[in-house]
């Protein structure tokens, strides 16, 4: 997909890190509807920085207003390529797949503006986009030093004994 | 529609306080979320807009939407919907529903809103099992998907849904996947502007009970084909789909139904109709 300006690569952004405040602010509702709290919470801390990326651009762009986002099909892919999919989540996740999923996001952002830096674009947004991998590149390291610190899920991890749906 | 100078509302303004309960990972979050989105982007007010559902996991729409909601009987969504769109016009109708709920306790139903071709749009969040009651098969689940409730699959062949809405007489059809929930909204919205009844079937995996359907969206593609207007192309097509076709696949120009009296009628003037 062409980004032809700064304006249109730039809201790109700013609509990436949206969806993805709001696909974690989703999977936070639904692990605490599942009463899975650890998780959740995590969701919500990923959904606040997510928020706080996306008020970043709007500052450093000084939009007076929301800009036209990109329609839907803007991306490659169905959604941004930050964005978890839909169904990522299970009951029983721990923190650490929570955290393997933003990797994998962040992963894919970080993608995204590299082939856009080495893409075709304006020399404005070739650049905006080197610095957006970079920023990305940061997340990443960010996120693989906090996997560090919690703990790594046991095999059988989605076992439940007593599982809430069983059909005997 | 909103009046001039009304601001355009956002997809959260369609959203209600009440937040679902469906397992997390179920396609019907994405719906939920294609809805709002559909409808903020159609410009529509949550008072003119009705949500009507049956029963099933599906069926729980109507409460986490800030529209007017109705969640009836089992099957039975489509006849509510089909007297609330000849009494009141004005409303855009949207009713929800599940394999189970639409295609065997509301088959019946189901042929008939096609034939009729009331302007409403049914939403009909397909997983090929029936989630709420532990998953047994429904009328889409395959022959051969042996289960605990089903061992060796229970061999009868799958009901086919859009053919039917075809050969009934549906004025448009489309299909959607969950997995793709811009996608979803943009044909949600496309069959709410298209007059007529409009039905469009979602595959909306079931991760507990069918969690192999995380692999639809490997599966799922956009159709081929652009839609056409003709049933006799649109019936081959679908005849020979691979279930996995996502886009508009039949868009017709039957007029829609409309009611002769309906709203229009005061409640002096009914109650006329009725005295002994």
């Amino acid at each position: 997909m062409p980004v032809p300006t700064l304006e249109d690569f730039m809201a790109r952004a700013y609509a990436m890190e949206l969806e993805a405040h709001e696909r974690y602010a989703q999977f936070a509702e639904q692990l605490d509807t599942h009463n899975n709290r650890e998780v959740a919470e995590m969701f919500r801390q990923l959904s606040h920085i997510e928020s706080l990326h996306a008020k970043r651009i709007l500052e450093e762009m000084r939009w007076p207003s929301l800009p036209a986002l990109p329609p839907a099909y803007a991306w490659d892919t169905p959604e941004g390529p930050e964005t978890a999919p839909p169904d990522a989540v299970h009951y029983l996740m721990q923190p650490w797949h929570a955290l393997e999923i933003a990797l994998r996001c962040e992963l894919q952002a970080q993608k995204y503006f590299e082939d856009i830096a080495a893409g075709e674009a304006p020399p404005g947004v070739r650049r905006a986009a080197v610095e957006m991998a970079d920023e990305e590149r940061e997340h990443v390291r960010l996120i693989r030093d906090w996997m560090r610190r919690v703990p790594q899920p046991e095999s059988g991890w989605d076992e439940d004994p007593d599982p809430a749906r069983a059909t005997e | 529609m909103n009046a001039p100078g009304v601001p355009m509302l956002a997809p959260k303004d369609f959203k209600s306080d009440y937040k679902p309960v469906w397992c997390p990972g179920c396609g019907d979050y994405s719906v939920l979320s294609a809805i709002t989105k559909a409808l903020a982007t159609l410009g529509l007010r949550p008072e003119n807009v009705a949500v009507v559902s049956g029963i099933g996991c599906s069926s729980r729409i109507p409460a986490y939407t800030t529209c007017y909601g109705f969640h009836g009987v089992h099957g039975r969504a489509l006849p509510v919907a089909t007297g609330l769109k000849a009494a009141r016009p004005d409303l855009t109708v949207l009713v929800a529903s599940g394999d189970g709920d639409g295609y065997s306790i509301g088959g019946n139903h189901f042929l008939h809103a096609c034939r009729r071709n009331v302007d409403l749009t049914y939403i009909v969040m397909d997983n090929h099992v029936y989630g709420m009651t532990k998953g047994q098969p429904s009328p889409t689940t395959e022959p051969d998907w042996s289960s605990k409730l089903a061992p060796g699959g229970t061999g009868l062949r799958e009901f086919h849904p859009l053919v039917i809405a075809l050969a009934s007489g549906a004025n448009f059809i489309a299909r959607a996947f969950s997995g793709d929930p811009n996608g979803c909204a943009a044909l949600i919205a496309e069959a709410v502007r298209h007059p007529g009844f409009s039905f469009i079937e979602v595959l909306s995996p079931c991760v507990t009970f069918r969690p192999e359907q995380r692999g639809w969206k490997s599966m799922a593609h956009a159709a081929p084909v652009a839609p056409t207007d003709d049933p006799g192309r649109a019936a081959r097509r679908l005849m020979t789909d691979d279930g996995f076709n996502i886009g508009v696949l039949y868009q017709g120009h039957r007029a829609p139904y409309r009611s002769g009296n309906g709203a229009s009628q005061t409640v002096e003037a009914l109650e006329c109709q009725f005295r002994l």
